[in-house]
């Protein structure tokens, strides 16, 4: 069957949304956005169109292919199997391992524990602090992974996902970090993550626009 | 990461659950903890993640030390009911006899130990029948029973089987 152009629920800023966003950039893969503002109306992932589609209230989900995957992993994986070309995994099962490990540090270790929902529960007044030492002790750690899988990039000389940003928004002094910084350089240099960052993104507001 | 686990397997080591468990999954392909096709694949991962990014990590004892012991047990609670809650919507639409169709996958995997968490954290399941219902097929199953917490090298006299 062929079926209608993929579609997007993302949030300009959202950095699970910009992995996403990169993969299908870095893949050629056209797609359209809906726009799921986080603040506006209470949040708008809790309407309950956006629940039916993703129960876990979050961005990003991906319409693809007659389903709705959410999960950023989750999704990058189905295009890597789908859309094989160009690889975001290396072929041998030893440096996919590598490439997994560094993912989920981020997208279980890091993100996870400094997003909206957690923050808000944290209160305000200790946001930015609790922010930073989810941030810090999880760059710690990947500062020294990475001195024996980084080449070029996290894993050798191939770009794959997802790399790291997460660090501005929060005033992380990135200076303990060289590898991730020089890393993080190399790649906001190509295209896919230029036209996929959240300056360039249809919701993206006004004040923020690149 | 200083966490556990970590395997040390074919002269590497692998950190991160999921990263390992998919390396297995790649050097010893049989019996398959994926199903083969992408969509099903799709469906595991993402439950998959749906416990080790959106619940787990919320309550591990690194972060429950950080919220401070008297909030300790609501929070992880919340955490918990929150991922569940979801959990239980995607599996209307997944599960067969397990999380996705009929064969045992990595989402079964991720399951079990949080449902035991759960437990631990006094969460009351009768609001989720279908992860209790998977839990109680995957807990007769022989694989879940020798990995289980009360069975292990360094479990505690007072807690053995």
């Amino acid at each position: 069957p062929v079926f209608p152009q993929p579609i997007l629920y993302s949030y300009f800023r959202s950095s699970c949304s910009w992995r996403v966003r990169i993969a299908l950039a870095l893949k050629s893969i056209d797609y359209e956005t809906i726009p799921i503002n986080l603040i506006k109306d209470g949040g708008q992932q809790f309407s309950e169109e956006f629940q039916a589609l993703n129960p876990m209230k979050q961005v990003p989900a991906l319409k693809i292919d007659g389903i709705t995957i959410a999960q950023s992993l989750a999704i990058i994986e189905y295009l890597e199997e789908t859309r094989p070309t160009p690889r975001l995994l290396p072929q041998d099962p030893k440096k996919r391992a590598q490439v997994r490990m560094i993912s989920d540090v981020i997208t279980s270790g890091i993100q996870p524990l400094q997003n909206l929902s957690v923050l808000k529960q944290v209160g305000q007044e200790n946001q930015l602090t609790w922010a930073q030492k989810a941030i810090r002790s999880g760059f710690n750690a990947l500062e020294q992974v990475l001195w024996s899988t980084a080449g070029k990039y996290c894993v050798g000389d191939e770009v794959s996902p997802p790399p790291v940003f997460l660090c501005h928004r929060f005033k992380v002094d990135l200076t303990p970090y060289p590898t991730i910084s020089r890393i993080n350089k190399t790649l906001m240099a190509l295209e896919a993550f230029q036209v996929s960052h959240p300056c360039r993104q249809p919701d993206t507001p006004p004040e923020l626009r690149a | 990461m200083k966490q556990v686990p970590a395997l040390k397997i074919d002269g590497i080591t692998i950190a991160q659950s999921l990263a390992i468990i998919e390396y297995l999954e790649e050097t010893r392909p049989t019996p398959r903890l994926l199903p083969q096709d992408p969509k099903k694949r799709a469906q595991v991962r993402m439950i998959s993640d749906v416990i080790t990014s959106g619940i787990q990590p919320l309550q591990n004892l690194s972060v429950l030390k950080q919220v401070g012991q008297e909030n300790q047990l609501t929070w992880a609670q919340k955490a918990i009911r929150s991922g569940f809650n979801a959990l239980e919507q995607v599996l209307w639409s997944t599960a067969g006899k397990y999380c996705v169709g009929d064969e045992v996958s990595m989402a079964d995997l991720c399951l079990v130990p949080q449902v035991a968490n759960a437990e631990r954290f006094k969460v009351d399941l009768t609001p989720y029948p279908t992860i209790s219902r998977i839990n109680k097929t995957l807990m007769a199953l022989e694989a879940f029973q020798v990995s289980h917490p009360c069975r292990q090298p360094d479990t505690p006299p007072e807690l053995r089987a």
